[in-house]
């Protein structure tokens, strides 16, 4: 199998499945969600330390599935990783397909969009509901 | 057909009936330097592929013998209901079944359990009676059993299985007691493979005064199926898992069960005489059938059936096991492999497997790039793979066109899946 052939499974994307960015616990979590793929089983929860000026200070992931679910994560942890929630929040699903860079079918693009999904819905998910943060979003 | 001559002379040879399927010669991933890959077709306890009997047997039917059955006073729909009738003995020789009536046409084995459980299951079960099931069944035979607890607020008891996949069966006694109404169990289960000793539990389930319901989907297609052995009072399977088309199952039951059962289905067909304050229910097996049956299915069926017959089921049976058993010896020497289900010796022609390290999506994705189609994922069986501890698997199923050098391909393009995901 060349690389040209398999850009599912180029050196970028096999680099982030096996090394990936930010995968465990966040320590000062303020904001958690997780979500799976019932269809496939792809599990991913996401945690982010959100500072009280909207700014993501850190953020993890964790998760179970496949290379293209936990390597899409890892990707966009590390593009979100200090940046501004309204960033996250503009970041459309075709973003996050062109960020993951290989074509995928309708199938695998659910694998790639799940932390996407679960990322975006984390930002509404403070885990103390008297964080400033959890009162903008209404 | 290439072996119509050889029906006594086991083994079969894959490669003279494998002219009979056309898909089976699909190249795939052709592109402009004349590259592209043969079609492994590993997929079929999901679905098998048909022969040109098959579809010319649905050809002939749409371009000269196509009505509407057991309606028009006219030659076509008498051509029509001789074929579906004829296709139904077909089947009710097949499962050596006493009577055709006793032989359901529904619209898969989907529709087949839930037929037993809306029509049988409304009428006989009652609070605290309880349904016996067992941690393998494929989700078909699972959730019409929960829909049913619901409405009749029945209980469901599951008996659990060993690690590698057999059905625990002192577990099994413990459970079966006088509140036991109904014991619904796959012949065969969808995952692991494994061949349930179902006349030993036919004989235990009556014994306990219970009723068996057999889901042989994945065992009809593949072994001699005789329900008056077996002792089932139900059985149900498809036809598109078995050569035939998609869109028909069947429903056998004995037929005293049956004519006590009230109809499922209300609608034309079912009935004797309607008025408008009530109806009449018609005999077996009309009033099961409501509305105008899959009529081209069922005769795509019949000549599956006789497809089938051709080749013959203990042939079929020993060449799938053939194929699992070197298909163990294959994946084994890979290393990192982890089977699900039992030895090659109890279970039939389905591989189910996880490799170390390797998501099963991502399997079936690189298997696809090399032409082999298997299924991934929780296979309709989520209990099972939560009980397995694992989300998902990797299925390699054989039907009886599939070749040994079909296996060893699939061993080669895992070992190479290995090397891609083994970098460092």
């Amino acid at each position: 199998m060349s690389p040209n052939e398999d850009e599912l499974y180029q050196e970028h994307i096999l680099d982030h499945y096996e090394e990936p960015f930010h995968r465990g616990r966040c320590p000062r979590a303020t904001h958690a969600h997780e979500d799976d793929n019932p269809l496939c089983g792809d599990v991913v929860r996401v945690e982010l330390q959100v500072d009280p000026e909207g700014r993501i200070a850190e953020a993890y992931f964790d998760g179970d599935g496949c290379c293209i679910s936990q390597a899409a994560a890892s990707m966009l942890l590390e593009r979100m990783n200090g940046r501004n929630v309204e960033e996250l929040k503009s970041f459309t699903a075709h973003d996050m397909l062109d960020l993951f860079g290989a074509k995928l079918t309708p199938n695998r693009q659910k694998c790639c969009l799940l932390s996407w999904r679960v990322m975006q819905a984390a930002v509404y998910s403070p885990l103390n509901p008297n964080h400033p943060s959890a009162n903008d979003q209404n | 057909m290439a072996t119509a001559t050889d029906k006594a002379a086991p083994p079969l040879d894959p490669l003279r009936l494998r002219p009979d399927f056309p898909i089976l010669s699909t190249v795939l991933h052709q592109n402009a330097e004349g590259g592209g890959v043969p079609l492994v077709y590993l997929d079929n306890a999901a679905t098998t592929q048909r022969p040109r009997q098959v579809i010319q047997a649905i050809v002939d039917t749409y371009e000269k013998h196509y009505a509407n059955v057991h309606r028009g006073i006219h030659w076509l729909s008498d051509q029509s209901t001789d074929l579906f009738e004829e296709a139904r003995r077909k089947v009710q020789q097949f499962i050596h079944a006493e009577a055709p009536e006793e032989v359901i046409f529904t619209h898969g084995t989907t529709e087949s359990i839930n037929l037993v459980a809306r029509s049988w299951g409304d009428a006989n079960l009652a609070a605290g009676d309880e349904i016996l099931l067992t941690e393998m069944e494929h989700h078909a035979n699972l959730v019409p059993w929960q829909q049913l607890a619901e409405r009749r607020g029945a209980v469901l008891r599951f008996v659990p299985i060993t690690d590698d996949g057999l059905l625990q069966f002192d577990a099994f006694d413990k459970l079966l007691t006088d509140r036991t109404r109904l014991v619904a169990v796959a012949a065969i289960s969808n995952v692991l493979g494994t061949v349930n000793p179902i006349a030993e539990i036919v004989r235990k389930a009556h014994a306990a005064g219970a009723r068996v319901l057999v889901d042989a989907a994945q065992s009809a297609p593949h072994e001699t199926i005789d329900v008056r052995a077996l002792g089932a009072d139900f059985l149900a399977f498809s036809g598109h898992k078995m050569l035939g088309p998609t869109g028909v199952g069947i429903l056998y039951g004995r037929r005293e069960l049956l004519e006590a059962m009230p109809p499922f289905l209300g609608g034309g067909s079912m009935i004797r005489r309607v008025r408008l304050e009530g109806f009449e229910p018609a005999d077996l097996p009309a009033k099961f059938e409501a509305g105008t049956p899959p009529i081209v299915p069922a005769i795509g069926l019949g000549a599956a059936i006789d497809y089938l017959n051709q080749v013959g089921m203990d042939a079929i049976r020993a060449h799938e096991r053939r194929l699992a058993a070197r298909a163990h010896e294959v994946l084994a020497d890979l290393g990192d492999v982890r089977f699900l289900g039992p030895s090659p010796d109890k279970k039939s022609g389905i591989v189910s497997f996880t490799l170390k390290g390797v998501h099963a999506h991502d399997i079936a994705q690189l298997l696809d790039r090399q032409g082999i189609a298997v299924r991934a994922g929780h296979h309709c069986a989520m209990p099972l793979h939560k009980r397995l501890g694992i989300t998902a698997s990797t299925r390699a199923s054989f039907y009886f066109y599939n070749t040994l050098a079909e296996v060893e391909q699939l061993g080669t393009a895992l070992g190479e899946i290995k090397r891609i995901f083994r970098r460092k």
